[in-house]
């Protein structure tokens, strides 16, 4: 039986802030449709990503309410991105820094989201074929 | 010999990064390691033809693969047409290939 690929991720950013975080869920897109073993680890701002009390919202500008805005929420793109990983024969482990989720109020998270250390991150990088870091700027 | 990665993001004019990137390329190819450059985001209006030249020519000449991400350049309607010879359209793909490859990788 082939050996399946590993990849780490950490990432930084916060939601809403950043193109790094839309390419960032490119990648795991591509990972995850391969069927590798996928981990992440959220530091900093990107432990808000996986918040499970994030809102769409209308635009008035626009004149949308929200469902014709359709605001797009990276709760349910990693929803998603977990649930491609399985359907494809792979697992997407996503552990958010518990340190960082205390500091902003993040503990409500969507299931399947871990809480952990940097320590974490260092095992997922040590038991995997490669590991990309995508800092801030 | 390895094969490093380079993942480039801003556009030059907002920072020094991409000439840095491009001259540590540029000298990892130069000890014969192989290497790819991969231009996202916007960094891939560097890519232009009309763009100000911050060491990507000499990147090319040193034996730097040059990719930029196909999706970054439709996103900011770059046609193929407009990019400097040598770099190449790419999808995002590519880099993870090389990270399932075992490239070294550094996104700056």
């Amino acid at each position: 039986m082939a050996k399946t690929t590993t990849l780490t991720f950490a990432l930084m950013d916060a939601p809403f802030e950043s193109a790094r975080t839309t390419t960032a869920m490119r990648l795991l897109d591509i990972a995850t449709r391969r069927g590798y073993e996928v981990n992440v680890f959220a530091y900093e701002g990107a432990v808000m990503l996986p918040f499970a009390l994030q809102k769409g919202h209308l635009n008035l500008a626009h004149g949308n309410d929200a469902e014709q805005e359709n605001h797009p929420l990276p709760k349910d793109w990693i929803d998603a991105l977990i649930r491609q990983a399985e359907a494809h024969g792979g697992h997407l482990r996503w552990v958010n820094c518990g340190l960082c989720v205390d500091e902003r109020g993040a503990g409500e998270a969507i299931e399947g989201i871990k809480t952990g250390t940097p320590a974490d991150f260092w095992q997922m990088a040590s038991t995997s074929d490669n590991t990309l870091v995508i800092p801030t700027q | 010999m390895s094969d490093y990665l380079i993942l480039q993001t801003v556009e030059p004019s907002n920072s020094g990064a991409l000439g840095r990137s491009l001259g540590l390329a540029a000298g990892l190819a130069q000890r014969g390691h192989r290497v790819t450059v991969f231009l996202a985001q916007n960094a891939v209006l560097s890519a232009r033809r009309a763009a100000r030249d911050v060491g990507l020519t000499d990147a090319i000449e040193a034996g730097v693969q040059l990719l930029a991400d196909d999706f970054s350049l439709r996103e900011r309607g770059i046609a193929v047409d407009q990019i400097r010879p040598g770099i190449v359209p790419s999808p995002l793909e590519s880099v993870i290939d090389r990270l399932a490859a075992g490239a070294k990788t550094l996104w700056h």
